[in-house]
């Protein structure tokens, strides 16, 4: 088998693609909360993916990506069978697992599916787990049966009502709160602002809570320094420091500034792809 | 006869106002003429100071008299018996400070352009199909495997190779040749270039492995599994930053990763690529080594109206080689000396707006004899800016360290060695940016082949 094949390829929603690829050194050795690199072409971009799981024994790893730019839109054309061109993983530092008490495990849109690992590996060290899953709408909630089967339990939220309850992550952990649950640490995954808000929500709650930055990399393996985050005022380096980080002191402010540098570029190039690309995704 | 008082030959460069425009290389190979005028001005000294003063031992007096010969193909044999990355040597070492700064004709009539003939040897040879790659010994049945595809590590690899070991490269990124690839600009040094010096150790059986970022898809502890002997070449990591106000302002880009954009993941061809750079009107670039050289020349072809370089010290005391700041004059980057950087303004969006600077004098001499900036009271002022490059060096690659707790690092953050050049773990062995913080690629290479001599005596000794 070569390495970087997609043997399966699953979409889960009308912009988001689970893929299984074959890659058994990041299989073996991959730990919760870390990140691969993946490129799909010559001239392509580095572009991290949380890993959301791997399989020693069978070699491989599974990725979940948002088509949102022209890269990740060309990932998700991509079929079974065919390769990503660099697998490179896996990044970052684990999230530290131990028995926190009782753990709230927070994932906004695809953050579910990255916040998974991370539920999976607190509940097997003895925590109570309590899932809180966000999305605009009931199609863009991913992932919950397999939540609710891991978790002690699991509420979601929808900007629409059209799914649990009708509000964001920060409405459902507070209704959470005001029902009795004594929450010790809250894992979160998601949107900046989404991520912001449940940090500042978590702190006044007397929860500690942690964030996992998604801050532009470029080698995403501690050289370039691209990946730079302000955390209890000092510069941190999110692909080796991180991509966890305590989240009360995080300026996410800055992180929102500097992830939009190369929104207008990021636009032509999409554009510029699928007007030239024939679809073979079903995407578009 | 030799003719030393004959004019040093220069070669050629791409007019600056064309080669500001683009990515090909600025010096231009010497023509026969130049190369057999510039061989022979050299004096084939006997016990000769420019080939005691090269890092890798290059036989320079006899490389010489064989280009003077007209004999390329054995030029370059003779150059390879003790160096095996002469099309990058030529280009990128420093010869100023080793074989050219120790020429016996240096104050009289100016020394020997070595460079520029290791070039002319090297590029000519392959170009002629003269090139051999080295004859390797038997093998031996051992496997050593190097980390990282940088200066140091395959410098190495092809002595490892040449001595009969199993050699693997493993390379963190999707490309080879480390530094060389995504620090030093393609108009110093193209990329096939590297692509042929890779091939050429390729050719002598050595594995090329990239996606492979040691201390994280495998441990040191692993590697000493399955291999008899490890070399850590891994080089430079984080840049250091100036811990100034609005450092994290959008528009301040570190060397490393401008030059990364530019030069690995080629942004100056978006959107033909996909990896995108923005560039202001007016880019200061903070520093005075040859990373601040690069990344002002890189900056300057993308197309902004001015690039200054803003260093602490005067032109005096700028650590870049001479010929890079005259390229980066020539083609139109400002120098600013005697500055401070105070903080860098934004505007509401957090968009670099300028850097508010203080003024300096020269104090007295630091350790190294460089005289120590010194700030004059009430000179503040700001510098219009709207992208700013920091180039003030870097620590070297945490994450080997971090993963091997067996591995003692000195407080500086680099890999301790002991007097015979290893690590404190038994079989592994280091050299580059990893033990020395930031150096050349000259000096790293030298330690890749001394550790390659080092790993041969351990694996001979049998262990």
């Amino acid at each position: 088998m070569q390495e970087n094949t997609i043997l399966v390829k699953e979409p889960l929603n009308s912009a988001v693609v689970k893929f299984v690829i074959y890659k058994p050194l990041i299989a073996r050795s991959a730990k919760a909360g870390q990140f691969v690199i993946l490129r799909g072409r010559e001239g392509g971009e580095r572009v991290p993916v949380t890993l959301v799981d791997w399989d020693s024994e069978k070699g491989t790893i599974t990725v979940i990506i948002q088509a949102i730019g022209k890269s990740t839109a060309m990932f998700n054309s991509l079929k079974q069978g065919e390769q990503f061109l660099n697998v490179a993983g896996p990044l970052g530092t684990p999230v530290e697992i131990k028995n926190y008490g009782t753990v709230a495990v927070v994932g906004g849109g695809v953050g579910i599916a990255e916040v998974y690992p991370i539920a999976r590996a607190l509940k097997e060290a003895g925590n109570r787990v309590i899932a809180v899953l966000g999305a605009r709408t009931q199609e863009l909630l991913i992932l919950e049966n397999e939540m609710t089967e891991l978790c002690d339990k699991t509420v979601c939220a929808t900007d629409d009502g059209s799914h649990g309850m009708k509000g964001m992550v920060t409405d459902a952990i507070q209704a959470l709160h005001d029902g009795g649950e004594k929450i010790n640490a809250g894992f979160i995954i998601g949107p900046i602002p989404m991520m912001k808000f449940t940090a500042r929500l978590m702190d006044k709650l007397g929860i500690t809570p942690y964030a996992s930055l998604n801050p532009i990399m470029l080698d995403g393996t501690g050289m370039c320094g691209c990946c730079r985050v302000t955390v209890e005022g000092k510069v941190r380096f999110a692909c080796v420091e991180g991509p966890m980080f305590p989240a009360r002191t995080i300026d996410f402010d800055e992180l929102i500034r500097r992830t939009s540098e190369y929104k207008p570029l990021e636009k032509e190039s999409l554009e510029n792809f699928q007007k030239d690309h024939v679809c073979k995704c079903g995407l578009h | 006869m030799p003719n030393p008082s004959a004019p040093r030959q220069n070669g050629k460069q791409l007019d600056p106002a064309v080669r500001k425009t683009n990515f090909e290389e600025v010096a231009q190979i010497f023509t026969k003429e130049e190369a057999l005028a510039e061989a022979n001005r050299c004096l084939h000294c006997q016990n000769a100071r420019c080939q005691a003063n090269c890092p890798v031992g290059v036989q320079i007096p006899a490389f010489i008299a064989l280009v003077k010969d007209g004999k390329v193909g054995e030029a370059l044999a003779k150059i390879m018996e003790t160096s095996l990355l002469p099309a990058i040597c030529g280009r990128v070492c420093p010869q100023e400070k080793h074989c050219e700064g120790n020429c016996v004709l240096k104050e009289k009539f100016g020394s020997v352009n070595i460079g520029m003939l290791e070039r002319y040897t090297a590029d000519t040879a392959r170009k002629e199909g003269l090139l051999k790659a080295p004859v390797c010994a038997k093998p031996t049945g051992k496997k050593v495997v190097c980390i990282g595809s940088g200066p140091s590590s395959i410098a190495a690899a092809a002595e490892l190779a040449r001595a009969g070991h199993d050699v693997t490269v493993l390379e963190a990124l999707h490309a080879f040749g480390g530094v060389l690839r995504y620090g030093i600009p393609s108009f110093r040094l193209p990329r096939e270039v590297i692509d042929n010096e890779i091939a050429t150790v390729k050719s002598m059986g050595v594995k090329f492995k990239t996606d492979v970022l040691v201390g994280a898809s495998e441990k040191v502890a692993d590697l000493l599994n399955e291999f008899d002997a490890v070399y850590i070449g891994s080089g430079a990591g984080l840049p250091t930053m100036l811990g100034i106000p609005g450092e994290s302002s959008v528009g301040v880009y570190s060397a490393n990763e401008f030059l990364t954009r530019v030069n690995l993941m080629q942004a100056y061809k978006f959107p033909q690529t996909d990896t995108p750079i923005r560039i202001g009107k007016h880019v200061v670039v903070l520093g005075g080594g040859n990373s601040a050289m690069d990344a002002a020349r890189c900056a300057m072809r993308l197309g902004p109206d001015t690039v200054t370089v803003a260093y602490r010290r005067s032109a005096a005391e700028m650590p870049a080689r001479a010929a890079e700041v005259l390229h980066a004059q020539e083609e139109g980057v400002q120098f600013d000396y005697l500055i401070t950087p105070k903080e860098v303004l934004h505007d509401e969006n957090g968009r670099v707006t300028g850097l508010k600077c203080t003024r300096n004098e020269l104090g007295e001499p630091d350790a190294k004899g460089r005289r120590r900036p010194v700030e004059i009271p009430n000179s503040e002022f700001v510098l219009p800016a709207d992208t700013i490059i920091v180039a003030i060096g870097q620590r070297p690659n945490p994450i080997i360290a971090k993963t091997t707790p067996e591995l003692k690092t000195t407080e500086r953050g680099v890999l301790a060695l002991d007097e015979q050049g290893k690590t404190t773990l038994p079989g592994v062995y280091a050299g580059g940016d990893i033990i020395r913080g930031g150096a050349t690629v000259l000096l790293a290479m030298k330690d890749g082949i001394e550790a390659a001599r080092r790993i041969n005596t351990y694996l001979n000794e049998g262990k």
